[in-house]
């Protein structure tokens, strides 16, 4: 239910220092806002979120209501090797949302120069 | 604030980071050192009567307890004039070579306004190698915004920026 999209340079190489955007499908509901019967929205926002890459984690955010809906992060990373990212954030009614998404890192000395 | 939070909700975070604070209020010139104070009162903006903006001691008591803190390494960009307080970017760079040796650990964003004081907490490490987010952000109305760094060495870097928020994100809370 609750999804995310990430975005990653077309072409990381090892070394670089590259940069994830991570945008989460999740509404933030703040507990201060109403419906349009006035009936108050309980809170519910991302209380966590945690990128693990080969079972290392890499970066973590516990946002609170102070984060927009939809919210955005993005970060970076230093390519040592490929692996998997896996994406996992939980919300207050313990709804847990996660992304995988393959990282491939190319080496430094292949001919890397791409051919016009 | 008419409207109650959930029985459930009562003892929040929030609260509990409130009642923490007010209890320390009293002993806040023992921890910070006499530059530090120097600091906080050129922070100190002419809006702070006003009783909910907080002080900037009081954004910062729940996280720095007796390390060093120091203004500076830290570029946080917020647009000066926001239309929505809905949704602010907020990008922020700290400096810092992001080795195993020197890195940041903690990043803190910090509210002077907002019911909820701390916006957001990263934890970072040296693997991320540049101590760089963008992120968006909720701001009740205009406030200073407070980024808060902590180092591998345990000491606290901060900047602030102030922001102008024309319509603030709880807007429909206590009307």
């Amino acid at each position: 239910m609750s999804s995310a999209r990430l975005q990653l340079p077309p072409r990381i190489v090892e070394g670089d220092v590259f940069k994830l955007r991570l945008l989460v499908n999740h509404p933030m509901d703040s507990g201060f806002l109403r419906d349009i019967d006035g009936v108050l929205i309980k809170r519910n926002v991302i209380r966590q979120l945690s990128c693990t890459l080969n079972n290392q984690e890499v970066f973590r955010a516990e946002p609170t209501t102070g984060i927009a809906a939809n919210p955005l992060f993005e970060f970076y990373l230093r390519a040592v090797k490929s692996g998997e990212l896996y994406f996992r954030w939980v919300d207050d009614k313990a709804n847990i949302g996660e992304m995988r998404h393959p990282l491939v890192v190319q080496l430094a000395n292949s001919s890397s120069s791409p051919k016009p | 604030m008419n409207a109650l939070p959930d029985p459930d909700d009562l003892f929040s975070r929030r609260t509990f980071l409130n009642s923490c604070a007010q209890a320390s209020v009293a002993a806040s010139g023992l921890w910070l050192g006499a530059d530090a104070l120097a600091q906080v009162d050129k922070l100190t903006l002419s809006g702070l009567a006003e009783s909910r903006l907080r002080t900037f001691e009081e954004m910062v008591k729940p996280f720095v307890v007796n390390q060093a803190l120091t203004q500076g390494g830290i570029s946080l960009t917020l647009p000066s004039l926001a239309d929505n307080g809905h949704l602010v970017p907020l990008h922020l760079k700290v400096d810092s070579p992001m080795t195993e040796a020197s890195h940041v650990s903690h990043i803190y964003l910090v509210s002077q306004r907002n019911p909820v004081p701390l916006m957001s907490l990263f934890v970072l490490g040296p693997w991320n190698g540049r101590a760089e987010i963008n992120t968006r952000v909720r701001l009740s109305g205009t406030q200073m915004v407070v980024a808060l760094a902590r180092f591998s060495d345990g000491t606290f870097r901060y900047q602030t920026q102030e922001v102008a928020v024309t319509e603030a994100a709880c807007v429909d809370n206590g009307t």
